[in-house]
């Protein structure tokens, strides 16, 4: 049996999961499916920014297009901090395809003229 | 002199909700003057996920959120004047803005809405003690200068306060390379959301102190070290309980303040939650005048803050349009256990449902929410659990509403 918080979204439920997988504490089918992936496989979405190269002082947002293993976040941000990009970029822009092949995307959150 | 129908002091989340709704409902003549460069307000910066649950049933980050709403207000024509800050408002309801290309203009409006959000407890305001250094910044601030402008505050960091932002910047300044110590939290809990103190602190492994607060910050020209103490009961400081942190910077989460200083200027009636008092209609005490967002008090989910601005935009309509009446003056009380209640009075009528925005004074379970007027509970809701952080939105029906006479008491009952 393990307890945990619920980071799906703000409402954090406190779940808890035992050995057969079976959930409790959901609020919804998204809370249980995190809770089998925190004690099989525990993935994050991580948001960051990359240089935009032809303005100065400016950043532009980053997210994982979808979340990535937990081990490998930090690896994942080694390779956010390689690129940059140019303006003007777009909500949906890909920055890095498919990252350490995590099947994940980097992608542009913000629009900058 | 310029006129305008409706005017918007604030082009964040609530005013371009605010101006989109008030679109809707028929009023053209709308100016939204925004003192940042950009459209979107604080989401600019807020690069996390976890926006827009409730309005568009996903996950997006603060600029996409923001976005939708600024591509709205495009599409819509909403005309908006950015770097534009405003100077001054009257009672009387002229406007007086300033900007490198119009010079100082006023305008007179037949409605203004007030959507000018919050700003960050400061140092000063804590009563910080120790060595006046560099280094000592809001969690915000730090939040600007990594997520728009690309650097970080420091390398080593302490965090006085476990708010949301504190949280977010604890594993942002983590990602990007920082060491985060530890965050200290004055009072027993934190007033932090459940999931942040997962994903944000336990992921990184980062402590998070209760009861706990910094006792003196020492360094020459730049913090150098951080002494934490505990605290008792009555926030006093326990001797022999010091933890020393040797840092370069502190980062303050201590608390947000609706951003009112024109309001009070004129005389508008301030409440406890350091915002305008307002009606049903989110009226502050001048008529015309309406506010919501975060410089009517400070909301956990932005998501509450865009319906709110809705509510602004629908009621100034309403207003320009002549539709508003006042039959009563009924006013809404926080009882035992409630912090404060929106709105702080009902004015139009008793024939239209009312929400009630409240926010419960500690944590609490397994209680009744009860509103009563007079001796009588006239609207009695279960809530399993109640907490700080949290704010609570009741929707009380007509046909309830119908029985209250002067006044309206919200109020905590134990179970």
């Amino acid at each position: 049996m393990k307890e945990f918080t619920c980071i799906v979204c703000p409402r954090g439920c406190r779940l808890t999961i035992d050995d057969e997988l079976n959930v409790t504490g959901n609020s919804c089918p998204r809370g249980a499916q995190y809770a089998k992936d925190e004690v099989t496989n525990p993935k994050r979405m991580i948001t960051s920014f990359v240089r935009v190269k032809n303005r100065e002082n400016t950043v532009v947002s980053v997210k994982t297009s979808t979340s990535i293993p937990k081990g490998m976040i930090f690896e994942v941000m080694d390779e956010i901090n390689k690129v940059g990009v140019d303006a003007p970029t777009h909500i949906g822009d890909i920055a890095i395809k498919n990252v350490l092949n995590t099947g994940a995307d980097i992608i542009i959150t913000k629009n900058i003229d | 002199m310029i006129k305008r129908d409706l005017v918007i002091i604030g082009g964040g989340s609530a005013g371009m909700a605010a101006a989109i709704e008030a679109k809707r409902n028929g009023i053209d003549d709308i100016l939204i003057l925004e003192k940042d460069g950009v459209l979107g307000g604080i989401l600019n910066q807020c690069i996390h996920n976890g926006f827009g649950l409730t309005e568009f049933k996903e996950e997006l980050t603060g600029p996409e959120y923001l976005s939708r709403f600024a591509d709205q207000v495009k599409e819509l024509g909403i005309e908006y004047k950015l770097d534009s800050l405003v100077l001054n408002i009257s009672k009387e309801k002229v406007v007086t803005y300033s900007n490198a290309i119009d010079g100082v203009v006023d305008i007179e409006a037949k409605a203004i809405i007030f959507a000018t959000g919050c700003y960050e407890r400061s140092p000063g305001a804590i009563q910080l003690s120790g060595d006046r250094v560099a280094g000592i910044i809001t969690a915000g601030t730090a939040q600007k200068y990594l997520n728009i402008h690309g650097y970080l505050a420091g390398k080593r960091i302490v965090i006085l306060g476990s708010g949301d932002i504190g949280l977010i910047m604890a594993r942002r300044m983590t990602l990007e390379g920082a060491k985060v110590l530890c965050v200290s939290e004055l009072m027993p809990y934190s007033n932090g959301l459940n999931r942040n103190i997962a994903q944000c602190l336990n992921d990184y492994n980062i402590p998070l102190y209760l009861s706990r607060s910094v006792l003196r910050v020492e360094g020459k020209g730049r913090v150098e070290k951080v002494v934490l103490a505990a605290v008792d009961d009555k926030m006093k400081f326990i001797p022999g309980t010091e933890m020393e942190f040797e840092c370069d910077t502190l980062l303050l989460s201590v608390g947000l303040i609706p951003y009112v200083s024109l309001l009070e200027n004129i005389d508008v009636n301030i409440s406890s939650t350091k915002g305008a008092m307002v009606n049903d209609q989110l009226e502050t005490s001048i008529p015309g005048i309406f506010a919501c967002g975060n410089c009517l008090h400070v909301h956990d989910v932005v998501d509450f803050v865009t319906e709110e601005g809705r509510e602004a935009g629908r009621a100034a309509s309403r207003y320009i349009k002549g539709e508003i009446s006042k039959k009563v003056k009924i006013k809404v009380n926080p009882g035992n256990g409630v912090g404060y209640v929106i709105p702080q009075f009902i004015e139009t009528d008793l024939d239209h449902d009312v929400t009630f925005k409240f926010r419960v004074r500690k944590p609490i379970k397994n209680v009744f929410v009860n509103f009563s007027s007079g001796e009588t509970v006239f609207h009695k809701v279960v809530k399993p659990v109640l907490i700080p952080s949290e704010m609570v939105m009741i929707k009380v029906s007509k046909d309830k509403l119908a029985s209250v006479k002067d006044e309206i008491t919200v109020s905590l009952e134990e179970r």
